[in-house]
């Protein structure tokens, strides 16, 4: 029984279909062990009574044609979940029960997988840390006192540490892959379009996109074929005919052509990351590909860019939240009076300090200074990404600039936090898919990810270098239950 | 550039976020260090650079007007946190 939680996504399918576990053997295994994580804190509001009711109903009549037969999942509270809480790890929606489903989540459950619970997360999906959360810091499986990174912090904790067979995020600047990297697994942030966003609580909606988090790189290209789709309630929302992910991943990538960024070697790059990063040029050569010096000269102006438009965005989103309709609602002497506290009550710091930056840069005087500078900034940072796929097929990078921190390390310090984000938030500027996958430790046994970066609409391609360089890698996570008494 | 309490105060209220004096002192301080930071982009040039407001390149579909939520109105007044029934309360504004 306990093995069960140990068994890739892949398998549990294939077991169910064999008939050699029933939905609520997984089920319950997922739910015990969730049981004893409590210390992680990877949960915010668990729905396991009426998961095992549904994991019964399955197995009454199981439908065994379906791509994910009674699999128990958990998904990041940013999900409007019908009829579930859904706080979005904020104080303001504490109280929020959706009257609809997100679309991503809708095609989770129609293809068989039933809800284990909600995952923390940084609130409204701003952070690296999953410090940011109302419902306290996520423990990370790796190691006591460690961050799991963010905002996907809680699914990233989920996974590495066996409560969810799979989970998915939302990534705006890093979210997914930034955790994965963090914890040892993978994370795919899809190409801008690829999944609706329709019912994910917005951050910042040009750059916001949900994705897989998985063990392994086949379960999260299958975990991808479900949640992508074309959906008209997402007015972005591309229709562009999608592949069968997990059927057409191959390892064969011969003849490939792989980007190096000289600009991705960072100042005070740890020579940790500098020699991952080396092996990983290594395994690619070594699977048949060829590398390729590239340049992607406005890099470091990503970040900057980054923290105009996102918040600019952001401030629009969460003007919503005024206390009138839904959510928390502070006593007030008059409307504007009750507006201002409900605000100044119902977000957390970072919250507050990204919607002031927002305001500022979209307010009267400062518009053409800030927000248009950054999307011209923007418009140079797609530029170089156009200009390198002239010649190669993908970019190889590390995901992150350092290994997992500590828990209150960083959390005084704004710029350094968002410096945690330097390698991944040019490609959501660019709109374009990024995977992480776990290459590494580093001296202290910390998990350490690379990265891979496509063309639009060429996920497969990178799922594909994602598998054969994950057979060439053969990363063991290390998790010692550290949490479980 | 520096951004001084005077003008925190102001955002704030353009943010309808009511900011005490110590939050407007740390805020200050968060903020400037924020925008030292973001200062970088001055060091490019961009006049001729088309602003990018899109990524997703396509143009709007339409779509017939239908309505397609019906009889929700209990549902969606459950979550609001006053309420009488039929509508949404808030303080008073008309004398």
């Amino acid at each position: 029984m306990s093995d069960i939680t140990k068994q890739s996504l892949t398998e549990l399918v294939e077991n169910i279909k064999n008939k050699k576990l029933s939905s609520t053997d997984v089920t319950k295994a997922f739910i015990d062990r969730s049981e004893k994580s409590e210390e992680l804190n990877a949960y915010i509001t668990n729905d396991f009574t009426s998961a095992l009711d549904k994991a019964k109903k399955f197995d009454q009549k199981p439908n065994l044609n379906l791509k994910l037969p009674g699999i128990p999942m958990a998904v990041k509270d940013l999900f409007c979940t019908k009829d579930i809480k859904t706080t979005a790890g904020s104080k303001i929606l504490n109280n929020f029960v959706p009257t609809y489903e997100s679309t991503v989540t809708e095609n989770i459950w129609n293809e068989g997988a039933i809800l284990l619970g909600k995952l923390n997360c940084d609130e409204f999906a701003m952070g690296s840390s999953n410090e940011t959360s109302f419902f306290g810091n996520v423990q990370s499986p790796i190691d006591k006192n460690l961050v799991p990174g963010g905002s996907s912090g809680g699914s990233a904790s989920a996974v590495a540490g066996q409560l969810t067979p799979v989970t998915i995020g939302t990534d705006t600047g890093g979210s997914i892959r930034q955790p994965a990297s963090f914890t040892g697994i993978v994370g795919l942030k899809p190409t801008y379009g690829s999944c609706s966003r329709y019912g994910i609580v917005a951050f910042a909606s040009s750059l916001d996109q949900a994705g897989p988090m998985a063990q392994n790189v086949k379960d999260c290209a299958l975990l991808h074929e479900v949640i992508s789709s074309y959906d008209s309630k997402d007015s972005t929302s591309i229709d562009f005919k999608r592949n069968h992910y997990s059927k057409e991943l191959t390892n064969n990538i011969k003849g490939k052509k792989i980007g190096i960024p000289k600009e991705y070697r960072v100042d005070g790059m740890p020579k940790e990351i500098e020699d991952l990063w080396q092996k990983g040029i290594q395994y690619v050569k070594d699977c048949g590909a060829e590398t390729i010096d590239i340049s992607l000269p406005n890099t470091s102006y990503a970040l900057p860019t980054y923290y105009i438009v996102a918040p600019a965005e952001a401030s629009s989103n969460l003007a919503r939240y005024d206390g009138v309709k839904y959510g928390f609602r502070a006593k007030g002497e008059n409307l504007i009076d009750m507006y201002e506290k409900t605000r100044s009550e119902g977000f957390g710091a970072e919250v507050q300090r990204r919607i002031m930056i927002g305001t500022y840069v979209l307010s009267s005087g400062y518009y053409d200074a800030y927000y248009l500078k950054a999307q011209k900034v923007r418009k140079l940072i797609k530029n170089d990404f156009d200009e390198a796929y002239k010649k190669v097929d993908a970019i190889l990078t590390p995901s992150t600039p350092s290994s997992a921190f500590k828990i209150g390390e960083k959390t005084n310090d704004p710029v350094s936090m968002y410096l945690n984000d330097i390698f991944t938030v040019p490609v959501n500027l660019a709109g374009l898919p990024g995977i992480s996958i776990p290459a590494g430790h580093d001296s202290k046994g910390y998990p350490l990810g690379l990265q891979i970066i496509g063309k639009a609409f060429d996920e497969q391609n990178i799922l594909n270098i994602a598998y054969a360089m994950e057979e060439k890698i053969n990363f063991k996570n290390k998790i010692t239950d550290w949490w479980i008494k | 550039m520096s951004i001084d309490l005077k003008t925190i105060k102001h955002i704030s209220k353009l943010a309808r976020i009511s900011v005490d004096e110590q939050r407007a002192e740390k805020l200050a301080g968060d903020l400037n260090s924020i925008f030292e930071f973001i200062e970088k982009l001055n060091e490019l040039k961009t006049d001729n650079v088309e602003p990018l407001t899109s990524i997703a390149e396509t143009t709007l579909k339409l779509r017939s007007d239908e309505v397609k939520s019906k009889n929700i109105r209990e549902q969606i007044i459950k979550n609001s946190p006053q309420d009488n029934e039929d509508y949404f309360v808030v303080p008073k504004v008309i004398e």
